[in-house]
């Protein structure tokens, strides 16, 4: 009987929750923001914002997107930079230190790196030393003389072998990873099977 | 046997740490005050040099805030009481096809992006709780609710 009673005031406190009398929890404001930034040599990318169905697209430095407690996505202007930097004071500040990248050229028919580049050393290790925790990707290249899978081989071994001279100068082999783009990247374009020894190249990346 | 079934843990623990440098999609560099990583239920916390995987989720308290350099050269950093989740993350380093989707659930992130982006204007993406951004490149911020008094 005493737990009759109970369940019966368990439906009815639930019937009282639901009556129209009790208020619905207004649905949590939002306050959403975007703002596309210049890069640092002034150039600006573009990105696209969508919101239930809507698009925008921003593409000039500091053009901003909002979704405000309206809930409806709308065009922000272009916001004032002190304003960004104040806003997001916190989160510019804790950006790692951009990637910094060196281009290594061998000796025609030779494991030797030319003069030029090997002026370059002493600036990857500079740059190793600047970043935490460092991480070093050797990128290989080739020309278009060959065929893609060969050339992907090609790139990765001549990756591989500038990492094993990069471990010879010092730098400890875990921090090094090796990659091949094959001919997916050339510096100068040309057409298939063109001998082009600039495009015979390895990038190192510091990060 | 006891001592069979302790190289046969060796190995395990050993294997799981070759699939967890295998997985690495991106690195901490900064920490800044209280920041912690989320994985797979449990909550670690972040360090300089910690690598992090495909559903890691890093959460900062009041006074932290926390960059990390992804494998494409993505950089992603968050100021205070943020919480930015690594939902998916695939690279391949030859092509550069692949595929960068975050979620920013709260606070502030800022964010250059990387190859991905620069290979394919589908690539990237960034989520908050109403808003998906399509990444064309290069440098933007976020900011996701609640309302600054």
């Amino acid at each position: 009987m005493g737990r009759a009673l109970a369940i019966l005031a368990l439906i009815a406190a639930a019937g009282c929750a639901r009556s129209p009398l009790v208020q619905a929890p207004a649905p949590p404001a939002r306050d959403e923001l975007v703002v596309l930034l210049p890069g640092p040599d002034g150039s600006t990318g573009a990105l696209s914002v969508t919101h239930e169905g809507h698009q925008q697209t921003l593409d000039a430095p500091y053009a901003a997107a909002r979704v405000a407690r309206q809930g409806q996505l709308e065009d922000a202007g272009r916001l004032a930079p002190e304003q960004i930097r104040r806003s997001f004071e916190q989160a510019l500040a804790a950006q790692p230190l951009r990637p910094a990248t060196f281009l290594l050229y061998f000796l025609e028919n030779s494991d030797e790196f030319t003069p030029e580049s090997k002026l370059e050393i002493p600036k990857i290790f500079a740059e190793i030393a600047a970043h935490p925790s460092p991480q070093i990707v050797v990128v290989g290249h080739t020309d278009r003389v060959g065929t893609v899978p060969y050339n992907d081989a090609l790139s990765l071994r001549r990756a591989e072998r500038v990492q094993a001279q990069l471990v010879q100068l010092g730098i400890p082999a875990a921090q090094i990873q090796a990659a091949g783009r094959g001919e997916r990247a050339p510096l100068v374009p040309t057409e298939d099977e063109v001998a082009e020894p600039r495009n015979r190249r390895v990038e190192i990346t510091v990060r | 046997m006891r001592q069979g079934w302790t190289i046969v843990l060796a190995l395990a623990v050993l294997g799981v740490a070759a699939v967890e440098a295998a997985d690495e999609v991106g690195r901490v560099k900064i920490v800044r005050g209280s920041v912690t990583v989320q994985r797979a239920g449990a909550e670690v916390a972040a360090t300089v040099g910690m690598p992090l995987q495909q559903g890691d989720v890093i959460v900062t308290g009041r006074d932290g805030s926390a960059g990390v350099t992804f494998n494409d050269d993505s950089l992603l950093s968050v100021g205070p009481d943020s919480v930015l989740a690594i939902d998916h993350f695939v690279f391949d380093s030859t092509t550069h096809a692949g595929r960068f989707e975050t979620s920013l659930r709260r606070g502030t992130l800022s964010a250059v992006s990387g190859k991905l982006a620069k290979q394919s204007p589908d690539a990237m993406k960034v989520r908050t709780p109403s808003i998906i951004l399509g990444v064309r490149g290069t440098e933007f911020v976020v900011r996701a609710g609640p309302v600054v008094p």
